[in-house]
């Protein structure tokens, strides 16, 4: 590790009070920041700081302290929006990208489904971005189809990108699989969809941790994360949309702070982002997210994706080197993946594997990672998984605390 | 939580153990179980005659507890009467969610005592109640119509 890379990172864990703990007297070793990332003091200090002075009801007062709290929630929107390369008008506050996933399928989809059609879909998808799609799909008489992906690479062959034809209205796809943490070739997948007219949907939740998103340069019509992956609190998340399309878009959800006039009888609507954004938001989530950025963007994603990548080919030759690990996807520790490796320990149930790497102190995710399809189109054995996965403030002393107790469990066994 | 306490001997070997992993002959009722956050699921076949359970056995996959559970549940209710194996069922339950502690009380659960540890572990519950969940929903189906 170079000398200015290594002052950014070095020590950086213990800015996260949650990380500081045991576990059954063990140093707790965080490897489950795919499943949300913990929180830096700042982000904590941040939403501390706006419930303890500037909490009025943005959009709302006209008093100091409600204009506080708007300059708060809109300043957040601006933050994120130029983190993204978006708009502040193409960017809309969600609970989570599960959200903002849901708007674009009810929203959206039926704007474009009219006539049935196809949406088409990798089989890696987690269940945020396949569930709406197949209940919109049922819904609107269109079909849904899947981009198979090569078992032992993760990637997608190109024979499959024809399944995108010109009967397809939607392509939606994950920036990096939550399960086998490869990249998705957003560029060849944008392509297909615009030479067939189709609007694309990507979601970034798994990539924004680990390198920079710039939506105006990947060219897609919507995006969605959440913050909660990004040091930011849980109940925060962003939905992208190019201008034109969120504009002609009905609301998803009715209330107050979205309209511009009610009558008896009818309602006019405020444009996006206040369209989608009904009922009071969560303003100190918007203010947590700003502070998540600012402390990206303190140690900048060069840094963060360097001290990463190392971490993941300390983590995949570690587990290729133990016997009885199988490593899920590509087994080429230089093989770029981005937060996660997933792999299973020969005959040993995930969940029991979870169990005992507890006892060690390790947290890890076990099980079928809200991927069910995936999960059994790659037929590894009892359809599920172990998967670690870290984050900037991740270590090789981290890594290796897996590494040392996974022999650990089938022992514990009887193996 | 003592790993030990959880995975016993026999714990881990019932988990393994392949005699009660099988299709029932003449099966009367059968229901599918499924742990949706985790992926276990097992199907438990019965042959119910004369009120009596003849013969129970299951299939499917997942963890070493709901696998050993399951294994150790038709070991006990296989040729008891359906009202016995209910009353069993309800003391097993009772037992893992804290309720039913008193040794005595639990001997008649035989080796599936043994996992009385699990009440200690919340995120396991799932796993070894399933068996006997699904056997509540197999045996409530109308006999002759297996699911």
């Amino acid at each position: 590790m170079d000398k200015i890379l290594g002052d950014k990172i070095h020590g950086i864990a213990e800015k996260f009070p949650a990380l500081n703990q045991t576990v059954n007297g063990r140093r707790l070793v965080y490897l489950d920041s795919a499943a949300t990332s913990m929180r830096p003091r700042a982000v904590l200090d941040a939403i501390d700081a706006f419930y303890a002075r500037d909490a009025a009801n943005p959009h709302r007062g006209l008093y100091d302290m409600a204009q506080r709290a708007t300059e708060a929630y809109e300043g957040a929107r601006a933050a994120t929006a130029k983190f993204i390369g978006a708009d502040t008008d193409e960017t809309v506050f969600t609970r989570n990208a599960t959200e903002a996933l849901n708007i674009i399928a009810y929203s959206f989809a039926p704007l474009v489904l009219q006539n049935g059609g196809s949406i088409v879909i990798p089989i890696l998808e987690h269940h945020s971005n396949l569930v709406p799609w197949q209940v919109a799909a049922k819904k609107y008489g269109a079909t849904l189809r899947y981009l198979y992906i090569d078992r032992a690479t993760g990637e997608i062959p190109d024979a499959e990108l024809k399944k995108i034809d010109a009967d397809t209205k939607i392509v939606a796809f994950a920036h990096v699989s939550n399960v086998l943490g490869n990249m998705l070739p957003v560029n060849k997948l944008v392509a297909a969809a615009k030479a067939v007219r189709a609007v694309t949907v990507l979601d970034a939740a798994q990539s924004i941790p680990h390198f920079g998103l710039d939506l105006r340069a990947l060219d897609v019509d919507f995006a969605a994360f959440s913050g909660h992956k990004m040091y930011a609190p849980m109940g925060i998340g962003v939905l992208y949309g190019k201008k034109k399309l969120l504009d002609s878009m009905p609301p998803f959800l009715y209330g107050g702070d979205m309209i511009e006039d009610v009558r008896e009888q009818d309602t006019d609507f405020l444009p996006p982002p206040s369209r989608f954004e009904a009922g009071t938001q969560n303003a100190g989530g918007a203010v947590g997210l700003a502070a998540a950025i600012e402390f990206i963007e303190s140690i900048g994603y060069d840094a963060i994706a360097t001290h990463e990548a190392a971490l993941i080919r300390r983590l995949v030759a570690g587990l290729n080197a133990l016997p009885d690990v199988t490593v899920i996807g590509s087994t080429d520790e230089n093989e770029p993946r981005f937060g996660a490796v997933s792999f299973n320990i020969n005959g040993v149930h995930p969940h029991d594997a979870a169990t005992i790497l507890n006892d060690y102190g390790v947290a890890i995710r076990a099980g079928k990672h809200c991927a069910h399809p995936l999960l059994k189109y790659l037929d590894v054995e009892f359809n599920a998984c172990c998967r670690a996965s870290l984050d900037v403030y991740s270590t090789n002393a981290d890594v290796d605390a897996l590494l040392d107790a996974i022999p650990a469990v089938r022992k514990q066994l009887k193996l | 939580m003592p790993l030990d306490s959880i995975y016993t001997e026999l714990i881990t070997e019932h988990s393994r153990d392949k005699r009660n992993r099988r299709h029932v002959e003449g099966a009367t009722c059968s229901h599918r179980g499924v742990n949706p956050s985790c992926g276990d699921e097992l199907t438990l076949e019965l042959r119910v005659q004369s009120g009596v359970i003849e013969d129970a056995a299951f299939t499917g996959s997942g963890c070493a507890i709901s696998q050993a559970s399951a294994s150790m549940m038709t070991d006990l209710l296989r040729g008891r009467p359906v009202a016995d194996a209910n009353r069993i069922a309800e003391k097993f339950l009772g037992m893992i969610k804290g309720e039913i502690t008193d040794e005595a009380d639990l001997e008649e659960l035989d080796e599936a005592a043994a996992l009385q540890g699990v009440s200690k572990m919340p995120a396991r519950v799932k796993c070894a109640v399933l068996p006997w969940h699904t056997y509540q929903q197999a045996i409530a189906d109308p006999p002759g119509n297996p699911a």
